[in-house]
């Protein structure tokens, strides 16, 4: 009980931004957008982690590191999207997803 | 049993078999000359080589105490089983032995020497050389072989050789279909044979013929015991000798093999491998006479009705080679008939002396019978005696070589045959009375049907011939008369001194109340195929016509061609092969192709699932874990509440 | 009962990530969802300061609300024009994708809110610079020097590979 916060509060809350997350990436037709809807359920993990660690196990520091290498990951995805967005975008001139399905069958 | 001076033998063995690699290999590279007198030469070396291991065998260091011994020469463990059970390579010598090595090894070099005649200028002059090299390594190899299982891999190589020779002529589709039959009814025959020796040496535990054939060793006490077992191997072991000898019911494949050329026929087809069956029942002629089973009166009847059968054949053939062929059958008959009226030891063994003899001074006078039918056919280009006629003028020394070995197979004192035939006949009688008679009606069918072609050949008839026949080549000539020399005196070889079936000899004489009737039963058939044929006339045609279902069968050789035929493609064929191929493939085959459709559809109609859009992914991704989820609480409620 | 500041705080922050996530996934316009999507970051960063972990919110704020989104609007501005409205959503894609996501919630809450968490009462540690670094570069117990190299080779295998991916393909000169 930090100040009066209780953990299920945070889980409430990252729960409900990892289904958003969910939603965007399976409605969205836009690739940047979906790549946004993946950062929306990133950081909704990073959250639960962070507050485990704080409320559960505030002597060690495991979730607080793992978040961080989360943000690092979640870095260098974006960037690696982003390329491939990019170059997509070269070839078919739009980033739609559903007309993006050369890799069928 | 010591190894000693006889080492030098494998050399007997080695030199045909490097002759036909270097024949093999570098044939093309040589000329036509040198690679037959290359493989001549090297069969005179192995001439050499026998002869004189026969005199030191015979004559110096054979016999201790009176008896012969055996000794092997070399050997070598190829294949270790357990510590008795081993297949050995290497070279045997006692009495049968070296006996069959001088028969192979006189009558592969005067066929070799007889081939550069005839031969000459035929395509593929070395290949036909180093395959006959390859037959006399083989062969050779057969009748030293210490063991069963040694003598089974020659036993095959053999028939491979054979098979190629055969099929010498591959551009013609007769000689291509005889190869195959030999060689597929040799190898049927021949798995009765490797199940013999399977259980030959299950049940006495070794292949070592030393071992197996010892009067007093465990193998044959053992074999004894067990009748029936021992009974069945020895007439499946009998059944590859039958095989190979063209016993009957496998007779039918060596009339046809005479597609092959005809010094071919002479060697293998008549002086050598064909006996290697009567050489395999007198290798192990201990078991089968001591071990009491019945199996030597399979071996006699079946050589018996061969012999005559054969002998009916021949009278009706045209074809002078097959005649040659049927005689071959009718006098390995023979050989094998007195193999099974012989008893073991002392004068009981006169059979199988006897047959012994009669292989040696057959292989003389059948060889010199074929070579002379080679130089004829050399001279005429045709194997039908209708196209012969009167060719004692043009062929001198065949005419006298020919005459000297039909007077010698109808068994006219005092030529060879007469000897070994005598002694065959004097066996059956003392054993069976039916095999007696038939041998003797076989006898006067012999000179009969010896005459009849002789007639045929060298009388009758002046045939107009397109160029005038001429005499063979001094290559060819010298085979025949020494050949022809071979089948006169060979009958004073004193055989009851030297191959008998213990080693031991014993006295033999001339039975005249035997043999003199014998000797009339030849003339009578001499005599009325000297009528018959001597001059044209109308009488053979009448007394056919008097028989003419007969003649007709036999003719046609009893239908036997025709009644395998009908075993095996209507019946076999038909009746099982074509159901399970229908089987195999329908069912078996469909199975693969029902999987093979099945997964092909399956997929075909599943490939929609992998549509490209990656929202259609997520769903599936999403409810999965959703349902995962679902699934891990529930168990989850369930262990703890 | 009394409320506290902080716990209008965690109000406040919590309305601002969950109303602004929704407008993320909704926005009919690209760069509108972007600029949605800071403020979501930037909210969380502000939870991270409640729970008391300053570098994680430094980080989080410098990383993701400064580059990440930067990269993001970057990569709109090459792709699309800022007009650019999109089309609605289709209805019946939006019904399903809002109830799996609903299903979904109330499924991982029911499960949360069911599980007794039991708080560890240790003493928290005071969290420095110093501590971080150390834990950072420290192969002891607790330290975290694997990850951490790992994670710089991953950094640099994804900076040459978005350069390799989005650079422009050679053409073949003959």
């Amino acid at each position: 009980m930090i100040q009066g916060i209780p953990l299920y509060y945070f889980l409430i809350v990252a729960t409900i931004m990892f289904f958003v997350g969910v939603y965007g990436f399976l409605t969205r037709k836009n690739l940047i957008t979906m790549l946004m809807s993946i950062e929306l359920i990133l950081n909704s993990v990073n959250i639960n982690f962070v507050a485990f660690n704080r409320f559960l196990y505030p002597d060690t520091l495991h979730g607080h590191f793992f978040t961080l290498f989360i943000i690092a990951v979640a870095a260098s995805e974006a960037a690696v999207a982003i390329a491939i967005i990019i170059n997509i975008y070269r070839k078919f001139t739009n980033i739609d997803v559903e007309k993006v399905s050369e890799m069928k069958y | 049993m010591e190894t000693n001076c006889f080492n030098y033998t494998y050399l007997i063995i080695l030199i045909p078999f490097i002759s036909f690699v270097i024949l093999g290999l570098f044939g093309d590279y040589l000329k036509h000359k040198i690679s037959g007198w290359l493989g001549t030469f090297s069969l005179f070396l192995v001439f050499i080589l026998s002869y004189y291991t026969a005199y030191q065998y015979f004559f110096n260091v054979g016999k201790v105490e009176g008896v012969y011994q055996k000794f092997v020469g070399f050997n070598f463990v190829w294949l270790r089983f357990t510590e008795s059970l081993h297949i050995d390579i290497g070279g045997l010598l006692d009495p049968i032995s070296v006996m069959m090595l001088v028969v192979i090894s006189t009558v592969s070099f005067m066929v070799h020497l007889y081939s550069i005649g005839y031969m000459h200028g035929e395509r593929g002059f070395e290949r036909y050389f180093s395959f006959l090299s390859l037959f006399s390594f083989s062969m050779l190899g057969l009748v030293l072989a210490t063991n069963i299982f040694q003598m089974y891999i020659f036993w095959e190589l053999v028939g491979v050789s054979s098979y190629l020779l055969i099929g010498f002529y591959y551009q013609r589709p007769s000689a291509v279909a005889a190869s195959k039959k030999a060689f597929i009814v040799t190898r049927f025959a021949d798995l009765g044979f490797l199940v013999g020796i399977l259980i030959l040496s299950i049940t006495t535990g070794t292949f070592d013929y030393v071992t197996l054939t010892d009067p007093n060793g465990t193998a044959i006490t053992q074999g004894s015991g067990i009748v029936f077992l021992g009974l069945s191997t020895l007439i499946l072991v009998f059944m590859g000798g039958a095989g190979k000898s063209a016993m009957m019911p496998f007779h039918i494949w060596l009339p046809d093999a005479m597609e092959g050329p005809t010094p071919v026929s002479a060697l293998i087809h008549a002086a050598t491998m064909v006996v290697a069956g009567v050489y395999m029942v007198a290798r192990l002629f201990p078991i089968f006479a001591i071990s009491g089973t019945p199996g030597l009166e399979v071996v006699a009847y079946i050589g018996g009705i061969t012999s005559l059968f054969a002998a009916i054949v021949a009278c009706t053939q045209f074809d002078i080679k097959r005649v040659l062929a049927y005689s071959t059958l009718s006098q390995i008959g023979y050989m094998m008939l007195a193999l099974g009226v012989s008893g073991y030891g002392g004068h009981e063994g006169l059979g199988f002396m006897a047959s012994m003899f009669h292989l040696f001074t057959h292989a003389m006078f059948k060889a010199l019978l074929f070579l002379g039918a080679g130089a004829i056919i050399h001279a005429v280009h045709s194997n039908y005696m209708y196209d012969m006629g009167g060719l004692r003028k043009y062929l001198p020394i065949t005419h006298i070589t020919f005459l000297i070995a039909c007077l010698t197979i109808a068994g006219i004192p005092p030529l060879s045959g007469f000897f070994s035939k005598d002694e065959i006949l004097v066996a059956a009688f003392h054993h069976n009375k039916f095999l007696f008679a038939v041998e003797y009606i076989t006898a006067g069918l012999t000179a009969f049907y010896m005459f009849r072609l002789y007639y045929n050949v060298f009388w009758g008839k002046n045939v107009h011939y397109h160029h005038t026949p001429h005499e063979a080549p001094v290559t060819m000539t010298i085979p025949l008369i020494f050949l022809a020399i071979g089948s006169v005196f060979t009958g004073f070889i004193p055989f009851n001194k030297l191959v008998t079936s213990d080693g031991l000899p014993f006295e033999a004489h001339i039975e005249w109340g035997i043999a003199i009737p014998s000797i009339l039963v030849g003339i009578l058939g001499i005599i009325i195929a000297t009528v018959l044929y001597k001059k044209e006339t109308a009488i053979p045609d009448k007394i056919i016509g008097s028989i003419k279902i007969f003649h007709k069968w036999a003719y046609n050789k009893f239908y036997f061609d025709e009644l395998y035929l009908f075993i095996t493609q209507k019946i076999i064929f038909k009746r099982i092969s074509e159901p399970v191929a229908w089987f195999d493939r329908h069912v078996v085959d469909g199975l693969q192709n029902w999987f093979a459709w099945l997964a092909n559809t399956v997929s075909f109609n599943i490939r929609g699932f992998q549509s490209g859009q990656l929202q259609q992914y997520g769903w599936v991704f999403v409810s999965g874990a959703l349902i995962l989820v679902i699934i891990f609480s529930f168990y989850w409620y369930s262990i703890n509440f | 009962m009394h409320i506290t500041g902080a716990q209008i705080m965690f109000i406040i922050f919590s309305a601002v990530i969950i109303i602004f996530s929704i407008l993320t996934v909704t926005s009919r316009r690209i760069l509108r969802a972007a600029t949605f999507l800071l403020f979501v970051l930037i909210a969380t960063a502000g939870l991270y300061f409640m729970l008391n972990y300053q570098f994680l919110a430094a980080v989080q704020l410098a990383l993701y609300a400064g580059g990440i989104i930067v990269l993001i609007i970057f990569s709109i501005l090459l792709t699309s024009h800022i007009s650019q409205k999109f089309e609605p959503i289709s209805w019946k894609k939006s019904i399903f994708a809002a109830l799996a996501s609903v299903a979904g919630i109330i499924i991982c809450l029911t499960t949360i809110l069911n599980y007794n968490f039991k708080a560890d009462s240790l003493a928290a540690i005071e969290i420095d610079m110093k501590i971080i670094g150390r834990s950072l570069l420290s192969y002891n117990k607790d330290g975290f020097v694997l990850p951490f190299e790992v994670i710089s080779i991953l950094l640099l295998a994804a900076m040459v590979a978005s350069l390799v991916i989005a650079k422009k393909a050679k053409t073949k000169q003959q």
